[in-house]
C-alpha cells in the first residue's frame, strides 16, 4: 500500500486520507534528532544545579576537565557574553530582568538549573565527567507558592470592561468560588535535543552551522541564534527532522540550544546534545500552575451579569520566551462562550523557584476553562438550575456573532469569527441522551455506585497570523513541491497541506511534497504552535495553488491574518469513583467541536481523542510536586503519571462545521487544542455529581488521595487564601498600564 | 572475587537482529538499545525514558517484547532479537501490523510507533486470540502522547480479527 487511497475526482478538502508521513515511521526510517549523527561529532552533557534557591558561589571543572575523553567544559564566566534568551511573545520590560542565562552565575533558581556543560567524545563519557564537577552553593529558603508575600512579582495584568460594580451592586446573588490547575506540561515521548554542525560557507556567506533538531520555530529560533552568537541571519541553518511530539513544550528557544551552537563553532566540530528523561521533567517548559478567586454576579434567572476574576500565575524561576503568553490568554479567554456584559480581571504573574513555565496545549484555557465552568456549575446550584439550562442562557447567540470580547490577547483583539454555541451543546446533549442518561446515573447511584456526569464548554482559538508565505512549483516526472516556513510537530500537516495543494491543481495528493523547517529553502516563517498551520499554511498553499493552476508558473502566495479564528466546543464526562481508594475511571467522553471546515476529518478526530488524553492527564494524574526544600518529587515516569490504554477511555467525537470562519477562503479553523481544553471542567463536575457534592472539586488533579478526602471529609478542600493586592501594588498596577498600551493586554 | 571485565572497556558483542549476526565492540555497561542503534545503525528502536517505563524501545528477544534500555548488549547475546526494521518484508511489504496502524491512524509523530509495533507483535504472536480487555491491558504497557490510544487499539484488534477470520 505504498500509494495512500487518492487520485480519485472528488473534493480532497475533507476526505479523511491516509497520511503521506507514515511509511518511514512505521519501518524504522524516521530521522528524530538522535537518529541523526555525524563521525566526528562530540556530546555535550549540562551540570544542573540541584538545589532549588541558593547562591552560587563557584563551580569546580578541574577534574572534569581531566577526566578521559573531555574536550571541554565551561561555566557561566566562559560564556557570559551570550547573554539572556529574549521573549518570542507578548514580551514585558518588566519580565526582561528575569530572563534566563544560557548558564547560572550567582544564584541559581531552580533544580535543574543549568551551571556548567562538558563536552566530551561520546555520550558515555560526557555523563561519567559531569559527575565530577563540583557546585558550591549556599542555600537559600526557596520559595513555593505564587502567592507567598516572598515571591517576586514583576507583573500584573489588568483588564476591566462594562459596568463590574454596578452589576455587584444589583445582583440578584453573588456566586463565588476558588479554584486551582495543578503544574503539568506536554511531555512529549521524544526528549529534546539538538546537533549542531558547521559547515564551510560558500565564500559570501561565511562558515555556517546546520541545526538537527530543531522544531516548531525553526525560522525564530536560528535568527535569534544568529544574533545572540554574532552572526548574519543566514549563517544558522534549520535542518528540522522528525520531531516526536509538540504540544507547546517542544522548540521554544531553551540555554541547551545555544550552549550546543556555541560549542560547535568554537570546538570546530559537531556538536550533539540529547535530553534524558530526568533532565526533561527538571529542565523542560513545565506549564498551567495558575490558582484563582473568582466571583460572579446573577440575574434572577440565572444569567451572569460580571465577572470578577483574580489569578496567580507560578512562573517558576525565569520568564522564558513566552513572557506573559499564558496569563495573557487566560485573562482574554476566561469568559469564553457566555455573554459576560461585564469583565474584571486581575493576573499576576510570580516567581518561584521551580522549574520555568511556557505554555501547553490549550494554554491558558485548560485553566480557564476549569474555573469558569466550575463556576458556571456553582450558578447552577445556586439557582436551582440544571448545569445545561444554565450554559443555554448564558452563552452568546448565533446573532451576536461576530462578537467582540472587549480583550486582546497575542496582540489581536479577541473578536469570535462565527458559530452556533447553542446548536453544538444541543447536539451533545441529544448524543449523550442527556435526560435519559442522567435518570440512569441516579439509579446506578441509588444502588450504591458513584457514578457520574459533567460537561464542560469552551471557546478555542486558532489561527494566529501574522503571515504565512508559501511557494509552489511543479517538478519534473508530473509532481508539485509545495516549500513552506511551517514546521511539523508530528500532527499530520504534510497532508493537510498536500491535499489543500492537490484539490486546486487537480492531482493526487501523493504526488505533492511538503517542505518545511529548512530554513535556507524560503525567506521567512512562523512555525507551527497555536493551531495555526492548517489555517494558516493552509489558505496561503491555496492562494499559491490557484495561482500554479491559473498561470502555470510557479508561484509565491503570502496569507496576512490578523485576527484569530475561534472553533468552539462542548465536552461530556461520566466517570465512577471507587469510593475507597479515591480512584476515578472515565467510563465515557464526548467532545463536541466546531471546526468550521475540517480538511482531513480522520486527523481531526486523532487532534481531538489525543487532546483528550492529555486533558485527562491533567485531571487526574499529571502533576509536577515538590518537597518543602523544592525539591522536584516527579523526575521519572514512576512518578509522573501520563495515562496509559488502561486509564484513557474511549472517546466519541462529534466533528461539526456549522461555522466555518469569515476570516479565510476555505472557512477554516484550527483542531488542534479542542480535546483537551474543557477535560478538567467536564471531569471535575462528573465527579462532584458521582460523589453528590456540587463543587466539591476545586484543585485538579483530582487524585485519588484528594478524591478519597473529598468524600470523607464534611470540608470541601480549600486552596491557600492569597493575600489581597495591597494598595501599594494597585499604584504599580496603575503605572504598568500607562507604560503597556492595551494591546498586549 | 572471580575476576570480571571492566564496564568501561569494549568487549566483543554478536547479537542477532533481524536474522543478520552484528559483530561489534561494545562496553559491558552499554544498553541493548544503545548498542542496536550505534554500533548496528538500526535507529528505528527509539529511546523515550531510559527507565523503562515508556517501551518505546521495545524489541523482542526470543519472541517476548523486552525494554531494550533496560538490557545490556551483552546480556542480549545468543538470543534471537527482532526490531521494527525486520518487520516488513524484504520487498518493502509491509507487516499487517504496520498496515493497520496506517489505515487506522494508529500514529502521529511516530516516536512511540516502533515500540508500540513490536509490542504488538510479540502480543499476537503468543496470543493470537487474546480479548480484547486483555489486549488493551497488554498495551498499557508503553506510552504514546499523542495518539490517545484508541486509534492503535483499534488498528491491534483488526490485525487480531483479520488473522482470526
Amino acid at each position: 500500500m505504498g500509494d495512500p487511497d487518492g487520485g480519485r475526482a472528488r473534493s480532497l478538502i475533507g476526505e479523511s486520507v491516509l497520511r503521506l508521513e507514515d511509511r518511514p515511521l512505521l519501518v524504522g526510517e524516521g530521522r528524530f534528532l538522535a537518529d541523526v549523527s555525524f563521525p566526528d561529532e562530540l556530546h555535550l552533557r549540562v551540570v544542573r544545579s540541584d538545589t532549588a534557591h541558593g547562591l552560587l558561589r563557584g563551580v569546580d571543572l578541574g577534574e572534569v576537565r581531566e577526566a578521559e575523553g573531555v574536550v571541554a567544559a565551561w561555566s557561566a564566566e566562559e560564556v557570559a557574553h551570550l547573554g539572556a534568551i529574549e521573549f518570542r511573545m507578548t514580551g514585558f520590560d518588566e519580565l526582561r530582568p528575569h530572563c534566563q542565562r544560557v548558564l547560572a552565575a550567582e544564584r541559581v533558581r531552580y533544580v535543574g538549573d543549568p551551571v556548567a556543560v562538558v563536552i566530551a567524545e561520546d555520550a558515555y563519557l560526557a555523563e561519567d565527567a559531569a559527575e565530577l564537577a563540583f557546585v558550591d552553593v549556599e542555600p537559600l529558603e526557596p520559595v513555593l507558592e505564587a502567592w507567598s508575600p516572598e515571591a517576586i512579582a514583576p507583573l500584573t495584568l489588568e483588564h476591566e470592561h462594562g459596568d463590574v460594580e454596578a452589576a455587584f451592586a444589583g445582583a440578584h446573588r453573588v456566586v463565588e468560588l476558588e479554584a486551582a490547575v495543578g503544574r503539568h506540561s506536554g511531555i512529549p515521548l521524544e526528549t529534546r535535543g539538538l546537533l549542531a554542525r558547521p559547515v564551510d560557507g560558500d565564500g559570501q556567506q561565511g562558515n555556517r552551522v546546520e541545526l538537527y533538531g530543531i522544531a516548531k520555530v525553526p525560522h525564530y529560533n536560528c535568527a535569534t541564534i544568529a544574533a545572540m552568537l554574532d552572526l548574519a541571519p543566514g549563517q544558522v541553518v534549520g535542518r528540522e527532522g522528525h520531531v516526536g511530539g509538540g504540544f507547546g513544550i517542544r522548540g521554544e528557544l531553551y540555554p541547551e540550544d545555544l550552549l550546543v551552537t556555541y560549542a560547535a563553532l568554537k570546538l570546530g566540530r559537531p556538536v550533539k546534545w540529547v535530553e534524558d528523561r530526568r533532565e526533561h521533567l527538571l529542565a523542560a517548559n513545565h506549564s498551567r500552575d495558575q490558582s484563582y478567586r473568582v466571583r460572579a454576579a446573577v440575574d434572577g434567572a440565572g444569567v451572569v451579569q460580571a465577572l470578577d476574576a483574580e489569578f496567580f500565575c507560578d512562573q517558576g524561576g525565569y520568564v522564558r520566551t513566552h513572557g506573559a503568553t499564558v496569563p495573557n490568554l487566560s485573562v482574554a479567554l476566561l469568559p469564553g462562550p457566555y455573554l459576560v456584559p461585564a469583565y474584571r480581571v486581575r493576573g499576576h504573574i510570580r516567581l518561584t523557584n521551580k522549574t520555568p513555565a511556557g505554555t501547553y496545549r490549550a494554554p491558558g484555557r485548560f485553566e480557564s476553562t476549569f474555573v469558569r465552568e466550575r463556576l458556571m456549575d456553582a450558578v447552577a446550584t445556586a439557582c436551582g438550575l440544571d448545569p445545561a439550562e444554565v450554559r443555554r442562557r448564558n452563552l452568546i447567540p448565533p446573532e451576536a456573532m461576530p462578537f467582540d470580547r472587549g480583550v486582546s490577547t497575542l496582540s489581536t483583539p479577541v473578536v469570535y469569527d462565527s458559530g452556533d454555541y447553542a446548536r453544538l451543546l444541543e447536539r451533545l446533549l441529544d448524543h449523550i441522551g442527556y435526560g435519559s442518561l442522567r435518570e440512569s446515573l441516579a439509579e446506578r447511584r441509588a444502588a450504591g455506585e458513584m457514578v457520574g456526569l459533567g460537561i464542560g464548554m469552551f471557546v478555542e482559538k486558532s489561527g494566529l497570523g501574522p503571515f504565512d508565505d508559501v511557494r509552489v512549483r511543479r517538478t519534473e516526472g508530473g509532481g508539485v513541491e509545495v516549500v513552506t516556513g511551517a514546521a511539523s510537530v508530528g500532527q499530520g500537516m504534510e497532508t493537510v497541506i498536500a491535499q489543500i495543494c492537490a484539490e486546486v491543481l487537480g492531482v493526487d495528493y501523493g504526488d505533492v511534497t511538503v517542505r518545511h523547517g529548512q530554513t535556507d529553502m524560503i525567506g521567512r516563517g512562523m512555525g507551527a504552535f497555536a493551531s495555526r498551520v492548517t489555517v494558516m499554511t493552509g489558505v496561503a498553499v491555496y492562494l499559491a495553488a490557484t495561482e500554479l493552476a491559473a498561470t502555470g508558473r510557479p508561484a509565491d502566495a503570502t496569507f496576512n491574518a490578523d485576527h484569530m479564528t475561534y472553533p468552539y466546543g462542548a465536552h461530556a464526562a461520566v466517570v465512577s469513583v471507587d469510593a475507597d481508594t479515591g480512584g476515578v475511571t472515565v467510563e465515557r467522553y464526548v467532545v463536541a467541536y466546531d471546526v468550521g471546515r475540517a480538511v482531513n476529518p480522520m486527523l481531526c478526530e486523532g487532534q481531538i481523542i489525543g487532546g483528550v488524553a492529555q486533558g485527562v492527564g491533567g485531571a487526574l494524574l499529571e502533576l509536577f510536586s515538590y518537597d518543602a526544600d523544592g525539591q522536584p518529587l516527579a523526575t521519572s515516569f514512576m512518578d509522573y503519571l501520563m495515562p496509559t490504554a488502561a486509564e484513557q477511555p474511549q472517546v466519541e467525537v462529534l466533528l461539526s462545521e456549522d461555522a466555518p470562519s469569515p476570516l479565510n477562503p476555505l472557512g477554516l479553523k484550527g483542531a488542534g487544542e479542542g480535546g483537551t481544553n474543557a477535560c478538567g471542567a467536564a471531569i471535575a463536575a462528573a465527579i462532584d455529581d458521582a460523589i453528590g457534592r456540587p463543587g466539591a472539586v476545586t484543585a485538579l488533579p483530582a487524585t485519588p488521595e484528594s478524591v478519597r478526602s473529598l468524600i470523607r471529609g464534611a470540608v470541601t478542600r480549600r486552596l491557600p487564601r492569597p493575600p489581597e493586592v495591597k494598595q501599594a501594588d494597585r499604584a504599580d498596577l496603575r503605572t504598568h498600564l500607562s507604560i503597556c498600551p492595551r494591546a498586549p493586554l | 572475587m572471580t575476576e570480571i571485565s571492566p564496564p568501561d572497556v569494549a568487549v566483543p558483542v554478536v547479537l542477532a537482529v533481524n536474522g543478520t549476526d552484528y559483530r561489534v565492540a561494545a562496553e559491558p555497561r552499554k544498553t541493548l538499545a544503545d548498542v542496536l542503534r550505534e554500533d548496528c545503525g538500526l535507529t528505528g528502536t527509539h529511546l523515550g525514558c531510559e527507565h523503562g517505563v515508556c517501551g518505546a524501545c521495545t524489541v523482542l528477544m526470543d519472541g517476548e517484547p523486552v525494554r531494550s534500555c533496560l538490557l545490556f548488549a551483552v546480556q542480549a547475546q545468543g538470543a534471537e532479537i527482532r526490531t521494527v526494521e525486520g518487520l516488513a518484508d524484504a520487498d518493502g511489504t509491509l507487516h499487517p501490523l504496520q498496515e493497520a496502524f496506517w489505515r487506522h491512524h494508529g500514529l502521529q509523530c511516530g516516536f512511540c510507533t516502533p515500540g508500540f509495533l513490536m509490542l504488538s507483535a510479540g502480543v499476537l504472536e503468543s496470543r493470537p486470540d487474546i480479548g480484547d480487555d486483555e489486549l488493551r491491558e497488554a498495551l498499557s504497557s508503553n506510552l504514546c502522547r499523542c495518539t490517545g490510544y484508541q486509534t492503535i487499539v483499534e488498528a491491534v484488534r483488526s490485525v487480531r480479527d483479520a488473522a482470526g477470520a
